[in-house]
């Protein structure tokens, strides 16, 4: 018997003309996919818990007056309810895994699923940074393996591993620099760092943080950094120049040869900041150019998971100079073959060190992660990598070079292109208002405003990762938003983003009247 | 009537007797869009003229306010440490951010006057 | 290459399109002497398989902690993380997500921040607290710098029960930034006079508890102490449990809380990625370090989260930034948050009170032992243990010999100090009877110098 009852089935033309989705608001204020959630302070309670935990055999305590009275008030949500929790928080969230995710100087490339299978093998994830050396010699031999392939892609001698992330790395290259011009009787004197205008912010923090006076290269018209400038700026008193290359601008140096001649002839060292590390690998080692310490971004370069921000690793390659200073602890292998770990500074090998920036040995997790991606991609992938990150990065200059504007003329970039924001002027749009509205379109906006040095700047950098399908997309929704503007379709921007879980937040807000924690409603008297 | 001088870093002192009241222009409460915080000096701390005797802050920036001449802090003004809101509001008027006591009016000389000052903003662009 | 999606006929496509005939066309900033033309002299690429195998290699040279009986602490410590946590954190969205620049799409990141600096600041208890830094150790040296800040004082004192790479890295660190920094002798008996050390130059005073030796110390008279000669207590926690069954530095008037927060959702990772807790009373928060996480509302009134309080930071003060950190500890901070909400205060406490119920029946066994004391009076979940006349490390390398991850001795952290005979024993949840009885037997075995195995 044919069942005349079901559903009925609604064909294309039948379908009935609804107002936008906008306008219809429903009860719980939850948009299918789209859920609100609340504080788990809000929905959880102290009576649920999500471990079932035994209690344990009598004892008798020995915290003596310290016992705590009371637990600490914090509620807890059951399994099911927290996976909720965090699954809905989870699709808030743009990520690479969403779609491309052009941020200049941050390297968002895939981050491979196989990195997080072998940074969970127990062997790694499930050893004690004490245990006796004998018992973790995977683990040491996994840091040795990384310093080789990083210093055959560096073309430097010596690599310190420890840093937790590229500015911790940047203190660890100049507390070598500071504890080697110290050794060599000029603390005193040598005690200016220079650092262009252009650098990210984390350069000059960290040499005032180090006791050094910044002295700023200014940025010229063309985006780089002038021998002549730097020259100007030379003397006695100068222990570095701190320098990204290729630099915040997306481009190489051209006089940086020179300028580390120049720099060393007068006494100093050089420092560079290795952000972009991705537009030279296996094209140009940073050895080659002069380089005295350069920090490198697992986190960018080597494709561990940005995580919302981090863990990071910050390794940090040393010339002959500088090698003696490396901090503790790092890794030695015997005429045996067998590992040691270097642990105190002050004695044999460390007899120079300058001391000790973390607890423990640096970031395992990371190290395996890293590894993972070179042994994957080999010398030969690491290089077309390098190679197709230029590629996409200029190819994408290229394919809006009439629309936007740049601030160094049409030239080539390297990993990342660089527009400012003279194609707005008198628009009514800002950089930012562009970068709203590429939230709508469904990608993540490019960095905005840095480099500082350029007006409203937008730094595009799209990696070696993604598809020409999605460049070619990533490319017309520029362009549509290009000629958007010159429309004068102002709206459509100011009021962007409109389809995002949230609209614009006010920050005036959450800074003049700071709320940092959830705390418990007040009964009202 | 106050005589107002200004400096380059875009501090003005409006100056009677003795006494500057200082506080920061009107293209720089733009420039630094909605302020957020100031940080005031102690009452009796005494600058040199450039020292740095403040600070503001917005959302996205953060700038030193510079003594424009030297002397002693006699008042701060306590309301906008409360209500940050009022330097954008009228940067000249109650966003008053200290009152000096002039140390050498000499140094007044090296700032520029009202219209001095309005040129170097326009050519600013 | 699997993770290059581009074709030899994209790139044609492409080059063409940017109007040159080779991609290294693109490179001609680059001094021709320094660009390469081969690739570098490294293994050609493997497929996954080929990886597995050559990691999997190096990973079975390592003997796990849960393979055997394992009781090493000293800041790190194996709990069991729930399965939920490491599931949750492996999420796309939470894994590939970056830095919660523009919280429109970020507002995932952004809530679990402001609950994770909700769970730190009620943990410590303190009134807030930052969306986490590197590690304890790091977090610690940046406490001292932030005291120097508030005092304008330049001299730190710190106890003789710090962890001593905590206190190495805060010599380092602070000695760089022009501070001096004063560290009292190993303190086993936490029998030292701190409060003599404070003077009207102290900026404050670092005082861990649980210290490395296990003890726990009263902070509230050394916070009394250094409140009336106007400087700081900075109160160092490495075993996170413990704020579930401690009264918390902050209601023992510590001024700044850092701890190490491994314990609560992280794996041991030989060390690393771990995740630094940082607290502070409300008054000091434009001084915090870190990046903060604020609420707020969007532009049609509905509450959303910002990074706020930005000022402070690297990417604007530049040289006068509280510090240069740029990164947190995203996804450790995550899997904190993940565990402590299926946890919540009671589980918290419940958990505590297991770690402390088995350390107090391992020292109980082990102090029977002969040639085997214990120090502590009180202790939370770890405790020194004295081996009379015998060098530690050795009776170590022998336990490890025999299938026994035993402690850690006092010489690997502190080696010259004279305190050879000394280990460091921690026990959390994960030990059992059968792992506390192969403990004790290898122990009296090696002890004994009877064959242990």
């Amino acid at each position: 018997m044919l069942n005349r009852q079901g559903r009925p089935t609604i064909a294309a033309g039948d379908a009935p003309v609804v107002a936008s989705a906008a306008e219809h608001h429903t009860f719980t204020g939850n948009r299918a996919l789209q859920q609100i959630e609340p504080l788990l302070f809000e929905i959880g309670s102290t009576e649920r818990c999500g471990v079932d935990l035994d209690e344990p055999a009598p004892f008798t305590a020995r915290l003596g007056a310290l016992e705590a009275a009371a637990p600490v008030d914090l509620p807890a949500l059951s399994e099911p309810e927290t996976m909720r929790h965090f699954v809905r928080l989870s699709q808030k969230n743009y990520g690479i895994d969403t779609g491309m995710f052009p941020l200049g100087s941050c390297t968002m490339k895939h981050n491979p699923r196989l990195n997080e299978r072998m940074a969970r093998l127990p062997g790694f994830a499930d050893v004690h940074p004490l245990q006796p050396v004998a018992t973790v010699q995977g683990a040491l031999a996994v840091m040795d393996q990384l310093a080789h392939w990083l210093l055959t892609l560096t073309g430097m001698p010596a690599v310190a591993l420890s840093p937790k992330a590229g500015a911790h790395g940047e203190l660890l290259g100049l507390m070598a620099i500071k504890a080697a011009i110290a050794a060599s009787g000029e603390g005193a004197t040598r005690n200016v760092v220079l650092v262009p205008e252009s650098a990210h912010g984390t350069n000059p923090a960290t040499a005032a943080l180090l006791g050094f006076r910044v002295k700023s290269v200014p940025a010229r018209e063309d985006g780089a950094v002038h021998l002549d400038d730097v020259a100007g700026l030379l003397g006695p008193d100068v222990a570095a120049i701190m320098l990204t290359n290729p630099n915040t601008c997306g481009l190489f140096e051209p006089q940086i040869v020179e300028i580390a001649a120049a720099l060393h002839a007068a006494g100093g060292y050089f420092y560079c900041d290795g952000a972009n590390f991705n537009a030279i690998v296996g094209k140009v080692r940073p050895g080659d150019l002069g380089v005295d310490a350069m920090h490198i971004n697992l986190h960018k370069t080597f494709s561990t998971p940005h995580g919302g921000g981090g863990p990071g690793a910050g390794p940090v390659v040393l010339s002959e100079r500088l090698a003696p200073f490396a901090p503790v602890p790092f890794v030695r292998r015997g005429a045996d073959g067998q590992f040691a770990l270097v642990e105190q500074a002050g004695e044999g090998d460390a007899a120079q060190a300058f001391g000790r920036l973390t607890a423990f040995h640096g970031q395992m997790g990371m190290y395996v992660r890293a590894l993972s991606f070179m042994l994957s991609h080999g010398g030969e992938g690491l290089r077309q990598a390098s190679e197709d990150a230029v590629l996409s990065a200029n190819y994408v200059r290229a394919s809006l070079a009439d629309l936007l504007t740049t601030p160094f003329g049409d030239r080539p970039c390297m990993h990342e292109a660089l527009f400012d924001d003279a194609w707005l002027k008198d628009t009514g749009v800002t950089t930012l208002d562009i970068a709203k509205a590429l939230i709508d379109e469904g990608f993540h906006p490019m960095t905005v405003y840095f480099p500082l040095v350029v007006h409203g700047a937008m730094l595009i950098e799209p990696t070696e990762s993604e598809s020409k399908v999605s460049l070619d997309l990533f490319i017309a929704a520029m362009r549509d938003l290009a000629m958007a503007v010159k429309r004068g379709d102002v709206e459509r921007f100011t009021g962007a983003p409109r389809h995002a879980p949230l609209r614009r937040l006010d920050e005036t807000r959450a800074a003049r009247q700071p709320v940092l924690r959830w705390t418990r409603p007040q009964p009202v008297a | 009537m106050a005589d107002t001088r200004y400096t380059k870093d875009h501090e003005y002192i409006q100056v009677a007797g003795d006494i500057g009241v200082v506080g920061i222009t009107d293209y720089a409460q733009q420039q630094l869009g909605d302020i957020v915080f100031v940080e005031l000096p102690e009452v009796g701390r005494s600058f040199g003229k450039g020292d740095e005797a403040a600070v503001v802050e917005s959302v996205k920036a953060a700038s030193e306010i510079y003594a424009p001449v030297g002397g002693e802090v006699i008042e701060v003004n306590a309301a906008i440490e409360g209500e940050p809101a009022v330097v954008n509001e009228d940067p000249a008027g109650r966003g008053w951010f200290l009152k000096l006591r002039i140390a050498d009016p000499a140094e007044l000389g090296g700032l520029m006057d009202e219209g001095a000052y309005r040129d170097y903003v326009a050519a600013l662009g | 290459m699997r993770y290059l999606p581009l074709s030899g006929a994209d790139r044609e496509i492409m080059l063409g399109r940017i109007g040159v005939s080779a991609v290294d066309a693109l490179f001609a900033d680059a001094p021709p002497e320094c660009l390469r033309d081969q690739a570098p002299d490294l293994p050609r690429r493997k497929g996954e398989m080929a990886v597995e195998r050559a990691l999997g290699r190096l990973a079975a040279r390592n003997v796990s902690a849960g393979s055997v009986p394992f009781f090493l602490g000293a800041g790190a410590y194996r709990h069991h993380v729930p399965a939920t946590v490491d599931h949750l954190i492996q999420r796309s969205e939470f894994l590939t997500s970056y830095t919660p620049y523009q919280p429109e799409i970020a507002q995932g990141t952004l809530q679990y921040l402001f609950e994770f600096q909700t769970q730190v600041a009620a943990l410590t208890g303190m009134e807030v607290a930052n969306a986490s830094m590197y590690d304890g150790s790091t977090a610690c040296a940046e406490a001292v710098l932030m005291a120097q800040r508030i005092t304008r004082r330049k001299r730190a004192v710190l106890s003789g029960g710090l962890h001593p790479h905590y206190a190495d890295v805060t010599h380092t660190v602070c000695g760089f930034a022009g501070d001096s920094i004063t560290s009292l002798p190993p303190d086993v008996a936490a029998s030292e006079d701190i409060i003599s050390q404070i003077g009207p130059d102290t900026s404050c005073v670092v005082v861990q508890s649980p210290d490395v030796f296990g003890n726990l110390r009263d902070l509230a008279p050394i916070a009394e102490a250094a409140h009336r000669a106007g400087a700081l207590l900075v109160a160092v926690v490495t075993e996170a449990v413990s704020f579930g069954l401690l009264t918390s530095p902050g209601a023992q008037g510590a001024d700044i809380v850092v701890a190490e927060g491994q314990s609560i959702g992280n794996a041991l990772n030989f060390g690393g990625p771990y995740v630094g807790l940082f607290a502070a009373r409300s008054k000091f928060v434009r001084q915090m370090p870190g990046r903060l996480c604020g609420a707020t509302v969007d532009a049609e009134g509905r509450r959303g989260f910002v990074l706020t309080l930005s000022a402070r930071e690297q990417h604007i003060r530049r040289d006068k930034a509280t510090s240069n950190i740029c990164t947190n500890s995203g996804l450790c901070c995550l899997a904190f948050t993940i565990h402590m909400t299926l946890l919540g205060g009671h589980g918290l406490r419940q958990l505590a009170r297991i770690n402390h119920a088995n350390a107090v029946a391992l020292a109980d066994r082990l102090a029977a032992l002969p040639g085997v004391s214990v120090l502590n009076r009180s202790f939370f979940n770890e405790f020194t243990v004295k081996l009379a006349g015998r060098d530690a490390a050795e009776v170590v390398e022998r336990l490890a010999a025999c299938g026994v991850l035993g402690g850690v001795p006092v010489s690997r952290l502190l080696p010259g100090a004279g305190l050879d005979d000394l280990l460091l024993v921690a026990s959390t949840e994960v030990n059992t009877d059968e792992d506390r009885a192969a403990l004790a037997d290898a122990l009296a075995a090696v002890l004994g110098e009877i064959a242990a195995c």
